[in-house]
């Protein structure tokens, strides 16, 4: 279970996320979505102790990511936004290092592996290098390292980003399997709406760093008087495109970052 | 202890795999061994210094460390760009284990590195003075290869990006090499030269060799071991202080 409370996080004077709360209950599927910017990687960040919040709790499964940091570390498993494989080693190396760096038993870890890299449709492709994968491939193996721990929680930061509609739709059944079959609680971030109306049970939407919804896809839509899920968001955020005031904050950000230093 | 382990055999991994960049980097340490032993030679040996070759031979080495464990640490850089660096750093480990591994990888890839440097310099002519002392040139690549990994993991923690690759090259490691005595004995210099040689740890790791390999040694077995210990321990220190503050 994940419990946010009061978080806020600023950079300089760039306040990234503003005083947000929320609760995912154990084994839900909980989809937080925003424009560009808005504050959901930032948020994903400090959930996930690569960054310290600036103030507020954040809570998963009972342990708090500041002080109990390796315990916090070892309960989840996380997706980027980005590839984070080593693109020299092969799928079942990249694997193995996980592995390894989760503290997955060596009695245990193979089988593992192997069920997990037979379950993503890339036993076959074990030995090859993860160079030569496709971007569908790449993810499907990040996914599937993902759960090698065998994690409660699973953050998923924009995980069909790029992918093809086969490649998304494979993905989500293979998540919504290992949800309902693990137990594994699921948050993710995606600018797909039809995505998160499907996977998603409950749904929060940040702009500006602040929440300015949640709840069930069907009560979003209800309180916009919408009738999809994209339109209640574009009108919970509004039409504006967001990307350059997105990147005036990434340089705030990097900036306040080199001036600590 | 798996961490580490399994963080040094991915340094391990990536270096045998690329044999075209193996190749790649034989090229400048050749080129100074030939270039210079060969050009320079005859005017060496004029001076009555001996053969210049048997000189230079320890320098390229301790170069060709310098180069792969500097650079080695900096590859933290390309695993930030690439991504991989968040894997290590969201991963239940303590970030010290994640520093030790990386920078232990790259001392050893850097050793290998210097190990062929020096077969190639036996294959050009180079004779050490005894083949019982080879093992104590391998202590002095480690000692120096551990040294600039140290630092050269200070350096990628600290760049965000790779514009500043170049001022690092110049400013940096170019001087470090320069001063170190790589190509030039290290008796009778200038004060200011002589000072900036004595500062450049770099100096100690290609005295050491050049001790273990033609018994030519300015600070003598003890110096040379004692200074590079106590700059590995403050440069893995810092490079593990700097590594621990990395925000993505």
């Amino acid at each position: 279970m994940v419990r946010v409370q009061n978080l806020t996080k600023t950079f300089g004077e760039v306040t990234a996320v503003n005083d947000i709360s929320f609760i995912v209950d154990r084994g839900e599927i909980f989809a937080f979505l925003g424009p560009n910017g808005a504050g959901k990687t930032t948020t994903i960040k400090m959930l996930t102790t690569l960054l310290r919040p600036s103030s507020g709790k954040v809570e998963l499964n009972g342990l708090d990511p500041v002080v109990e940091q390796s315990k916090a570390r070892q309960s989840f498993g996380i997706v980027f936004q980005d590839t984070s494989l080593d693109s020299e080693l092969t799928a079942y190396e990249n694997m193995e290092l996980h592995g390894v760096l989760y503290h997955v038993p060596r009695k245990v870890r193979a089988k593992r592996i192997e069920s997990l890299l037979r379950l993503f449709e890339l036993w076959d492709k074990r030995d090859k290098f993860v160079k030569e994968f496709s971007g569908g491939m790449r993810r499907r193996l990040e996914i599937a390292r993902g759960f090698l721990h065998t994690p409660k929680i699973l953050f998923l930061d924009e995980p069909t980003l790029g992918l093809d509609p086969q490649s998304r739709n494979q993905l989500w059944t293979h998540v919504k399997h290992l949800n309902e079959t693990e137990q594994v609680t699921v948050f993710l971030t995606t600018h797909y709406m039809d995505e998160a109306e499907r996977v998603a049970q409950r749904i929060a939407i940040i702009d500006h760093g602040k929440i300015v919804a949640q709840g069930t896809p069907a009560e979003l839509k209800e309180q916009t008087k919408t009738e999809s899920l994209e339109d209640a968001f574009l009108a919970l955020t509004g039409s504006t495109i967001r990307d350059e005031k997105a990147g005036a904050a990434d340089q705030m950000r990097q900036f306040a970052k080199m001036w600590r230093r | 202890m798996g961490a580490i382990y399994i963080l040094w055999l991915r340094e391990l991994k990536r270096y045998l795999r690329s044999r075209a960049q193996i190749v790649a980097s034989l090229g400048q340490p050749l080129l100074y061994l030939l270039v210079l032993g060969f050009g320079l030679g005859p005017v060496f040996q004029q001076a009555g210094k001996g053969s210049y070759i048997q000189f230079v031979a320890p320098g390229v080495v301790g170069m060709s460390v310098l180069f792969t464990s500097i650079f080695s640490g900096i590859g933290l850089l390309w695993d930030r760009q690439f991504g991989f660096l968040k894997e290590t750093l969201v991963a239940p480990v303590p970030r010290i284990t994640v520093m030790i591994g990386r920078t232990l990888g790259g001392a050893t890839v850097a050793t290998i590195q210097g190990t062929l440097i020096l077969v190639v310099c036996v294959l050009a002519g180079f004779r050490p003075v005894s083949w019982a002392a080879v093992p104590l040139a391998f202590l002095f690549m480690i000692l120096t290869a551990v040294v600039f990994s140290g630092l050269g993991t200070a350096i990628g923690s600290l760049l965000e990006n790779m514009q500043g690759f170049q001022l690092i090259m110049n400013f940096l490691v170019m001087p470090i090499f320069f001063l170190s005595g790589a190509l030039f004995p290290l008796t009778n210099l200038p004060r200011l030269l002589g000072t900036a040689t004595n500062l450049d740890p770099l100096t100690y790791g290609i005295d050491g060799l050049r001790g273990a390999l033609i018994g030519l040694s300015h600070y003598g077995f003890v110096t040379n071991v004692s200074v590079l210990s106590l700059a590995a321990a403050l440069f893995v220190t810092i490079g593990a202080y700097f590594f621990s503050r990395i925000q993505i």
